[in-house]
């Protein structure tokens, strides 16, 4: 999806929304909207993995020496001896009490495997988003406010490119210059992981993970607040012209005021939807990173499981990742509802 | 006929005077026009060799030189020839990737805007579940488990793209289907093929053009990160190269033209294709004009 569709879209999105519904109405509706949709991702899910061309097992068995009676006791615990419809039963009845299988390569059970990494993901994530979201809104906004200026035309610019970069090179040069060290500069921060080997206590240890966070942060931040910026900016420009702007300026208010305190909250609205909505890109640039740094988070976890290839590991991680995206996606959408004064009150 | 004829390249002269006023989206064109006729013309003096282990003449890892002047890689094959080659992969499964997601985009959308009632209902249902998914999360699945040929990067990641082209058509649909000409046309008996086909499609066929260019930049990249994360089986692609560079530790051995060269050629045709989209955007889409510039 490009900027400017996902900006149109998330404009689309705040006129289509219902408006006469009540709140418990509303959310049950987007409610009964998630379940359905986390119904199709574990039946898409199921299909998905037994569309594997040829003997799943033959290939989990590629280059490694397995005996024929090995081959079928992995058949027989992957359940594949029995017919599709047992096997379909069999798999949402595990889904649906959350278990998730027991991982090939790590022979610990998925779900296990997953808690030990959601925690880092979800600081490496969330840091970044945070910080995403909060640049790409003021320089957007700034950038809006006087299209055309030198800080405009800087700002679309750098957008513009790191739009065109790709996540995974970015993250490469960021290696190559502060970790490894290029010419006079010496290696700044760690190459990998989150923590140092012979980590310290404390508050020190606080200061060496955050020591290791800084190049995948940086890495994340840089190509995703391109797209907040850019729709921040459009949104902004919206507001320019409108009359209450300009009733603003005729009262005597300060640009910036009328800016902070008129302008922007009116803007933020289309913004704040798309930040929630593209949430399944910032789970896509999570993988990359925390594939490049080595970083011990979900994403890593989910690309092990593709380079080995560990399919019930690839498929546990594949289902909590889409259905943790759907369940932001319902709950953001409510949120929305009760912030959104426009849609409450009509 | 002929006053169709004229009409349509009135249009499309009108068209490329507006477009020319747009420096960055010709610079773009430019660019693009350049990497497609090198791409295409990439036979005439090299052959696949050049991506052969064994024939790598150079030394292991060499900055650049006379003789390789963009440097060698982990096997002393000359970069610069990989780049030259791997940029047919690259654009093919790019334009290829676009292709497919605009059909499967167009094709939904125009039938979601055009079948209200439940039908409409049903492919808006659908095509909204798929906006929720983790398109680059669903892609890596999907070519994982179909293995990693050109076909299958290319399935991967069309079927993960489509869905904003189809909300996009649906809107543009709805919008030329309350036009009193479709009315008309409905009362003169035209059926669901007349009018989708007729009244629809090249209505919608501009916004489309614009939004296809924006697409093959998004495929760009999504393909080498594909390649990047291991799931491809192309031997030469941009993303394929950084993959070696990242396997060899060419960012720890200082090996910067191995990782500078590719990553840059991915770069400026991606943002060629950005630029080139956002101008036909402007000039073809009503609500954009004058707004952002």
């Amino acid at each position: 999806m490009t900027v400017a569709q996902s900006a149109t879209k998330a404009i689309d999105a705040v006129e289509e929304r219902p408006a006469r519904h009540g709140l418990v109405r509303y959310a049950a509706a987007k409610a009964g909207g998630a379940l359905l949709s986390i119904a199709m991702v574990i039946v898409a899910t199921f299909f998905l993995f037994r569309l594997l061309p040829g003997d799943p097992v033959r290939a989990l068995a590629q280059g490694r020496n397995m005996t024929p009676e090995q081959l079928d006791l992995e058949r027989r615990r992957l359940g594949l001896d029995r017919s599709l419809p047992e096997q379909f039963v069999h798999f949402v009845n595990q889904t649906v009490q959350f278990d998730l299988g027991t991982s090939y390569e790590y022979k610990r059970p998925v779900l296990d495997l997953i808690g030990e990494r959601i925690g880092s993901t979800l600081l490496l994530t969330g840091t970044a988003l945070v910080m995403a979201v909060s640049l790409g809104i003021w320089q957007g906004a700034r950038a809006g406010w006087k299209p055309g200026s030198r800080f405009d035309r800087f700002s679309t610019a750098i957008s513009l490119v790191l739009w065109s970069v790709p996540t995974f090179w970015l993250g490469l040069l960021l290696l190559m210059v502060f970790a490894a060290g290029i010419g006079p500069i010496p290696g700044l921060f760690p190459t990998r992981g989150i923590e140092s080997v012979d980590a310290p206590d404390g508050f020190a240890y606080v200061l060496d993970v955050a020591k290791h966070m800084v190049l995948p942060c940086l890495t994340m931040v840089a190509v995703v607040y391109a797209q907040y910026l850019l729709v921040m900016r459009s949104s902004v420009l919206d507001e320019v012209g409108q009359d209450y702007v300009t009733t603003a300026r005729a009262k005597g208010l300060r640009d910036d005021e009328i800016r902070r305190k008129h302008a922007v909250p009116n803007a933020l609205l289309p913004t704040v939807t798309l930040v929630f909505m593209r949430i399944g890109f910032i789970v896509g640039g999570a993988v990359t990173v925390e594939a490049i740094f080595s970083w011990p988070g979900l994403g890593q976890l989910f690309y092990e499981a593709i380079r080995v290839p560990d399919f019930t590991l690839m498929q546990g991680t594949f289902l909590l990742i889409t259905v943790s995206v759907i369940l932001m996606n319902t709950l953001a959408d409510v949120v929305y509802h009760v912030l959104d004064p426009r849609v409450r009150s009509a | 006929m002929s006053i169709t004829w004229t009409r349509r390249q009135r249009a499309l002269r009108r068209f490329w005077a507006d477009f020319r006023t747009h420096r960055a989206g010709v610079v773009g064109l430019a660019i693009l026009v350049v990497a497609v006729v090198l791409a295409l013309a990439a036979p005439l003096f090299i052959d696949e060799g050049v991506t052969n282990v064994v024939r790598g003449t150079g030394e292991k890892l060499a900055p650049p030189s006379l003789d390789d002047p963009l440097g060698t890689d982990e096997s002393g094959r000359s970069v610069l020839l990989l780049i030259w080659w791997g940029s047919r992969t690259s654009l093919l499964i790019g334009f290829l990737a676009a292709l497919l997601s605009m059909v499967i985009g167009t094709v939904l959308g125009i039938a979601a805007g055009h079948f209200r009632g439940w039908i409409g209902a049903v492919i808006m249902r659908i095509t909204d579940w798929f906006l929720v998914l983790p398109s680059l999360v669903t892609a890596l699945v999907l070519a994982a488990i179909l293995g990693g040929s050109t076909a299958t990067i290319v399935i991967a990641i069309g079927v993960t793209s489509w869905p904003s082209t189809a909300r996009l058509i649906r809107a543009q649909t709805l919008a030329v289907e309350a036009r009193p000409y479709i009315e008309r046309s409905t009362a003169l008996g035209a059926g669901h093929w007349h009018i989708t086909t007729r009244h629809v499609l090249p209505n919608v066929a501009p916004l489309l053009l614009a939004s296809t260019t924006l697409e093959v930049a998004s495929a760009i990249v999504t393909e080498s990160t594909l390649a990047f994360l291991g799931v491809s089986a192309n031997k030469t692609s941009w993303g394929t190269m950084l993959r070696g560079s990242y396997d060899w530790g060419a960012a720890t051995s200082g090996a910067w033209w191995y990782i500078l060269l590719p990553g840059l050629c991915i770069v400026i045709v991606v943002l060629a294709f950005t630029l080139c989209g956002r101008a036909l955007e402007t000039v073809l889409n009503p609500r954009l004009r004058g707004a952002t510039r």
